[in-house]
């Protein structure tokens, strides 16, 4: 005898239909290491090959999933392996060429965004790491749906801040070649330390160097879904009420992913890898982080404690997720992108959000700094100084920290930039423009913290 | 669990023929119903089915589309879905 429970089913419906419950993302991780070579025109070749054969269903079959339990499943995309080493052993390096290759077989296979272009120099740089990093402007101008990350630091090794300093720059330069559109570029490029190489989400997916052949990585989200229950208990309950609340939700929505996760890699016939529960924002009105600080007594996202509310939201949801799967990785917590959000957007507007404040906060939420604009004349030095706080966070702390800033050109604080989708619109933010630069100039690597010798 | 077992959520104004035309194309595309509730919920009509497509030789899609026209031409709300999300997420 089959049972059903008709309060269950409204809920379901309920969350998915008021609360934008959705699947943000299906991501196939692909290892792309076997396709170097000598020759770059064959390795694009194989690239192209390689994307285009396993990704060739990811759409379709996304499209059934999405058919058979009605919850939105908002994207398709892909992560591979990083660039940077599948395009090392060419005797001539062209990263553009391959940047181009991936553009392409994401296209041919229907999926929004392709992550990995991208290199990990927290310790130091290959020939390849550097070719790569010198060639992101320019790759990210003539390519559409390319991302591209770069880990800059790790608890274990510390702060890369040559690579801190040049992706300063590169930064600034990836705005300019696309300031017809805002510097769009700059919002495609991550600056990561501790980088997760399982992370189903862009900009910063790729599929790390210890990763298997392939996987189908799985992002949920659900801020609005959170917010709802949170606005739902009485304005008294007291913490130990609302952190349970966060859990319970982050439980329905973990398993929701979870079962979507596994059908889609039965239907491809590849591993499932992990699910990533984040509380990613939409800018849809309701599907706000911001919305839960408000939901949980805080006038608005910038008041003072919102680290507090927020600490306690990303841990709730890490409980919840465990709970309800044995494979939660990724980023799983909570994300505080400032475009991405309508609340953090209306708190940025009205100057009660700063930036101060969002650097305050990256070292409780899942990971960093988050498509914050800034004035387009911010000195790269600047630029450079805002990442090596963040990385700073990240090492101390042994979590995740990341910077997606967009120095967006020609405009100033007051002004906006407009990037339109999921990538939303923000206000142009004020940031410190004292000078950082002998500090960056100093070049070197910030030693690990004395908690990296912990074998 | 059962991906075979689906649940029909049909909701929107109370009237006359509601679940016999519903029924009536589940019957069509041989689908068995096991259960059914039916409630008025703040005034609105809601109906629960449930049902099982494993003797169909219907697709899925199929039938969620033809239950989706139904849906449509009496001017009801209607979700069409596979029974396993609920029990997922409804279950420790």
């Amino acid at each position: 005898m089959t049972f059903f429970n008709e309060k269950s089913i409204i809920e379901t419906i309920n969350m998915i239909k008021v609360h934008n419950l959705d699947i943000r993302t299906v991501t196939l991780a692909l290892s792309l290491r076997d396709c170097c070579g000598e020759n770059i025109k064959e390795v694009g070749e194989k690239i192209y090959n390689k994307i285009t054969k396993y990704a060739k269903n990811l759409y379709t079959y996304a499209s059934e999933i999405e058919e058979e339990y009605s919850i939105p499943i908002i994207n398709k995309r892909i992560a591979v392996t990083p660039v940077s080493l599948v395009g090392e052993a060419c005797k001539e390096y062209d990263y553009v060429y391959l940047a181009k290759v991936l553009d392409e077989a994401a296209k041919e296979v229907n999926v929004n965004f392709i992550g990995g272009f991208s290199a990990l120099v927290e310790k130091g740089c290959t020939k390849g790491d550097i070719a790569l990093i010198e060639s992101i402007p320019e790759a990210l101008k003539q390519t559409q749906r390319v991302c591209s990350s770069i880990n800059l630091a790790s608890t274990k090794a510390g702060i890369n801040m040559d690579a801190v300093k040049k992706m300063g720059e590169i930064i600034k330069e990836t705005a300019r070649l696309t300031a017809e559109q805002d510097g769009i570029g700059a919002a495609k490029l991550v600056c990561f330390c501790n980088v997760p190489g399982d992370n189903p989400f862009m900009a910063g997916a790729f599929h790390g160097y210890g990763e298997g052949e392939c996987a189908l990585n799985i992002g949920v989200s659900g801020p609005g879904v959170v917010r709802a229950a949170v606005e739902n208990l009485p304005k008294d309950a007291d913490f130990g009420e609302l952190a349970n609340k966060i859990k319970q939700i982050a439980f329905k929505i973990t398993t929701t992913g979870e079962l979507v996760g596994r059908r889609m890699a039965e239907k491809m016939n590849i591993p499932f890898g992990i699910i990533d529960l984040s509380l990613a924002p939409t800018p849809a009105i309701g599907d706000s982080v911001a919305g839960i600080f408000q939901a949980m007594g805080l006038e608005h996202a910038g008041a003072h404690g919102t680290t507090a509310a927020l600490a306690m939201l990303n841990d709730a949801v890490k409980k919840g997720g465990i709970m309800a799967s044995s494979y939660v990785g990724g980023l799983s917590g909570a994300f505080i992108p400032v475009s991405e959000d309508a609340g953090m957007i209306e708190a940025a507007k009205k100057g009660v959000l700063t930036f101060d404040k969002l650097e305050a906060m990256t070292s409780v939420c899942s990971v960093g700094l988050d498509m914050i604009a800034i004035p387009g004349d911010t000195s790269t030095s600047v630029i450079s100084g805002i990442i090596a706080d963040e990385m700073a966070i990240g090492m101390i702390n042994k979590k995740t920290t990341a910077v997606r800033i967009i120095p967006v050109p020609n405009k100033k604080v007051g002004d906006y930039a407009v990037y339109g989708g999921l990538l939303g619109e923000a206000p142009i933010m004020k940031v410190n423009s004292l000078s950082s630069e002998t500090f960056i100039n100093r070049g070197g690597r910030i030693p690990a913290p004395i908690h990296s010798l912990n074998n | 669990m059962d991906e075979n077992k689906i649940i029909v959520t049909i909701s929107g104004k109370d009237g006359v023929g509601i679940v016999a035309e519903i029924a009536s194309v589940l019957a069509k595309y041989e689908v068995n119903i096991e259960d059914i509730r039916q409630t008025i919920m703040q005034g609105c009509f809601m109906m629960f089915l449930l049902a099982d497509i494993s003797k169909s030789k219907y697709s899925f899609k199929e039938i969620k589309d033809a239950l989706t026209q139904t849906g449509s031409k009496l001017g009801m709300e209607i979700w069409i879905q596979k029974k396993e999300i609920f029990d997922k997420m409804h279950t420790i």
